[in-house]
């Protein structure tokens, strides 16, 4: 292939992946055929498995290859429109295709500060990063670092908070396979993550960069069209019109109207409402007295009797689950576990605030899904519960009001913010800007990535409310004598996705008795439009092509970290181009071991975690970056400081205020949750850059050189381009 | 290498394009979320203002200033004599 060129090269590929589109396409049809002659929901969850993982190796063994740019860099020949399809596949995890619409679904407008952040980093990409490191052209992003900041401090700072944001992130990812393949096909999450990681490894292993590039433009087409499918599909049999983007402004307003009626005691809807709150509130109250009695008995050190209570209960409950007519194994499991996880009155204490928690939530009215920054409700619930409030209680209550939704807007913009400053930090994502043919070609291609982002981000919040029209519509106020088969199968299948049950016995289904899980939204999409289960089937498959193609880049960033700016760069630079490739896949598969091993264990805090990667990023990349090129006198000594200041503070910050670190609340500023510590994080680096700078003598004349020549696509005589 | 007037003009020219648009790309992101409560009270086509743009109208904007700035760019590269050779 190496002698075409590029033009011949683009088309080739065009047709290649057209081809392959239509036989997708095909697959899905055959399937669907089958299925209506009685292949079972089981067969189709293998075969869907299974084709999509032999087609990633298959496109991974095609893909091998012994030649270093090829391996690092996939040749740096990828087109501009198929670099953006791989790139929105290598941003777009499990958690965009299948929770983003969910966490739209609980949060509204308050949610959306995933979709703005995560698109907007792009424009930081194009305007500050992209085009520059491109014309850089080396090989990873602490490369960049080194060479620019010279020495190899800042390289092994680069590689440091590589690893640090890219393992956390992947382990997230397998995470992800671990539960979709269980889901697909029945077998365990244990085992699950195994075969995700096997699904991962016949595709970067082999070929690299190369390989994954194109198994990511492969995984996108797949996720794309299984998250369009079915939003389409609902939109039309909702609304009757095919484009859900435009659609749903009608269904909002809807939703708005229906919120105001369910908040309404005073309507039958809203009656009824009431009614199943009161009940909520009744078990808060009565947690909240427990809650106490176990704080009081941990305080004098006699809590265990309460312990012991508690385990007999569940022990009791366990063997009623045994002795039913027909056992449920997976309850009967998760009571198990239920019970030997209990060892304690903290672990005691732990569930029953979360009970609180929730019945707390359930207790309150309907969040209106368009309003941003709703506050408490204090002044409400103050002249509902005394109508002759003084002025004083009032404006007490306003001001509470006023400050919950201040502080909730603060959260907002400083978690879009790191969410943008972070996505235009994560090497992964820079990486790709490498594998361009040409400057330009990665400024269009950034254009391209976030095109291809944009599709689907604009369809979830569509999404969002179209499922929720449907409950607030069709399932609110049904019978539990008839529910709709897609919240029976769900409830049944899994509770932590949907539970339902009739709390104030009345008959009819009531919001508050419902309980969602966010992933319920997109996976029970094809069964709420009424689509066949190869639908589904599909939906799965390109959550699992979403998992997949962001763990691919993510694994390869770190291993090349290692092989190339660890034992390269620094321990071997002598080595020759066959051995630097075994280090590199070496290490490549002790990665992911160690990645799946730690998804294996189901750690608690995972998607904090991803979140903190956003913001720990941002502290430790963005200002290195960014003044790298547009500022010429930012020197080794800045960029050691603002390096460590950054990512310093930003883990200084999380570890005094997240509870999983034990940290408290308490010690938050301007009260900033954990998770946006970047921006506390970026100024810190920014500053630490300058200040550590000024202090040192300016940059030697090669490096300002090597600024120029990143600022210009081409300089005449300039003798790294020809080298290059 | 020495830079001409002319490098230098384009870089200025550069850093200027990207001040703009990093502007425009501000305030479709951070002043209307600041006065998002407010401008929710606009409706357009069923939609509230602040809500529209958290959900489109911002990412619209976005893909925008990065094809803007792509066009530009290489555009400008052709006529400050700074463009790749090898391509078209």
């Amino acid at each position: 292939m190496s002698t075409l060129t590029q033009s011949q090269f683009f088309r080739q590929l065009k047709k290649y992946y057209t081809f392959y589109t239509g036989g997708f396409l095909a697959f899905i049809i055959v399937l669907a055929i089958l299925e209506q002659m009685g292949l079972s929901a089981k067969w189709i969850g293998y075969i869907f498995l299974a084709a999509t993982i032999s087609l990633y190796a298959g496109i991974g063994i095609m893909s091998k290859t012994a030649d270093v740019s090829e391996y690092y860099v996939a040749g740096r020949r990828v087109p501009a429109i198929f670099n953006g399809m791989a790139t929105g596949a290598d941003w777009m995890s499990a958690a965009s295709f299948i929770g983003m619409a969910g966490t739209l679904y609980l949060t509204g407008y308050d949610g959306l500060a995933f979709i703005m952040g995560w698109t907007g980093g792009y424009v930081l990409v194009a305007l500050f990063l992209a085009p520059y490191l491109r014309k850089f052209g080396q090989f990873t992003i602490p490369d960049f670092l080194g060479s620019r900041y010279g020495g190899n401090l800042p390289r092994i700072l680069g590689v440091l908070a590589a690893i640090i944001c890219s393992f956390v992130y992947v382990v997230a990812q397998i995470y992800g396979v671990g539960i979709i393949t269980a889901r697909l096909t029945g077998i365990e999450f244990q085992y699950g993550v195994f075969v995700g990681l096997a699904g991962i490894l016949v595709c970067s292993f082999l070929g690299g960069m190369r390989a994954v590039t194109w198994t990511q433009v492969a995984q996108y087409i797949i996720l794309i069209i299984a998250y369009m499918v079915p939003v389409v599909w609902l939109s039309v049999t909702h609304t009757g019109n095919p484009l859900p983007q435009i659609a749903y402004g009608q269904v909002l307003q809807e939703v708005t109207a229906k919120e105001k009626e369910l908040n309404d005691p005073a309507t039958t809807l809203g009656a009824a409402e009431a009614s199943v709150r009161a009940i909520h509130k009744e078990k808060q109250l009565a947690t909240e007295a427990k809650i106490k009695a176990l704080e009081d008995a941990m305080a004098t050190g006699h809590a265990d009797p309460i312990v012991d209570e508690a385990r007999t209960k569940l022990k009791s409950e366990l063997a009623e689950l045994n002795a039913a007519a027909e056992p449920d194994a997976a309850r009967i499991t998760a009571k198990e576990h239920e019970i030997t996880e209990l060892t304690g009155p903290d672990v005691l204490l732990a569930k029953l605030k979360k009970a609180a928690d929730g019945a707390k939530k359930a207790s309150g009215p309907v969040p209106a899904h368009a309003t941003p920054f709703s506050g408490k409700g204090a002044e409400k619930k103050l002249l509902k519960d005394n109508p002759n409030a003084t002025e004083a209680e009032i404006a007490a209550a306003r001001a509470e009001d006023r400050k919950t939704s201040d502080d909730k807007r603060r959260n907002f913009i400083a978690l879009v913010l790191c969410l943008m400053v972070g996505t235009a930090s994560l090497p992964h994502i820079l990486m790709r800007y490498y594998t361009t043919p040409s400057v330009r070609e990665a400024r269009k291609s950034v254009f391209w990535s976030l095109f291809f982002i944009f599709l689907l981000y604009f369809t979830a919040p569509a999404l969002a409310v179209l499922v929720k029209s449907e409950v607030y519509t069709n399932l609110v106020g049904s019978s539990f004598a008839s529910l709709p088969a897609w919240v029976a199968n769900w409830a049944a299948v899994d509770p932590t996705l949907m539970k339902i049950a009739d709390l104030n016995k009345d008959g009819l289904v009531q919001l508050a008795e419902i309980t969602i899980g966010g992933d319920l939204i997109v996976l029970a999409t094809p069964e709420i439009s009424g689509l066949p289960y190869v639908v589904s089937g599909m939906v799965a498959a390109g959550g699992l092509a979403a998992a997949l193609s962001t763990a691919d880049g993510l694994l390869l960033t770190i291993a090349n970290a290692l092989s190339h700016d660890v034992y390269y760069k620094m321990i071997d630079p002598k080595a020759s181009t066959v051995r630097r490739l075994t280090i590199a896949k070496s290490l490549l598969l002790v990665v992911a071991l160690l990645a799946a091993y730690t998804a294996s264990l189901k750690p608690g805090d995972i998607m904090f975690l991803v979140g903190a990667a956003f913001s720990l990023a941002a502290s430790a990349f963005f200002p290195a970056l960014v003044l790298g090129v547009f500022w010429k006198r930012a020197n080794y000594l800045g960029a050691v400081v603002g390096m460590l200041a950054g990512l310093g503070m930003c883990m200084y910050y999380m570890y005094t205020t997240y509870e999983f670190f034990g940290g408290v609340a308490a010690n938050e500023w301007f009260a900033i949750k954990p998770i946006a510590a970047g921006v506390f994080g970026m100024p810190a680096g920014f500053l630490g850059i300058i200040i550590g700078s000024l202090l040192s003598p300016a940059p030697s004349r090669e490096i300002q050189e090597l600024v120029d020549h990143v600022r210009y696509p081409n300089l005449e005589r300039d003798t790294r381009t020809q080298a290059a | 290498m020495q830079l001409s007037e002319k490098h230098h003009e384009y870089w200025r020219k550069n850093l200027r394009l990207t001040a703009v648009l990093l502007a425009i790309w501000f305030t479709v992101t951070f002043v209307v979320i600041y006065f998002a409560p407010q401008l929710n009270d606009i409706v357009i086509m069923g939609f509230p203002f602040a809500f529209y743009m958290g959900a489109q109208g911002a990412l619209i904007v976005y893909v925008l200033i990065i094809w803007f700035y792509a066009h530009t760019m290489n555009k400008m590269d052709k006529a400050y004599g700074v463009h790749e050779g090898d391509e078209e």
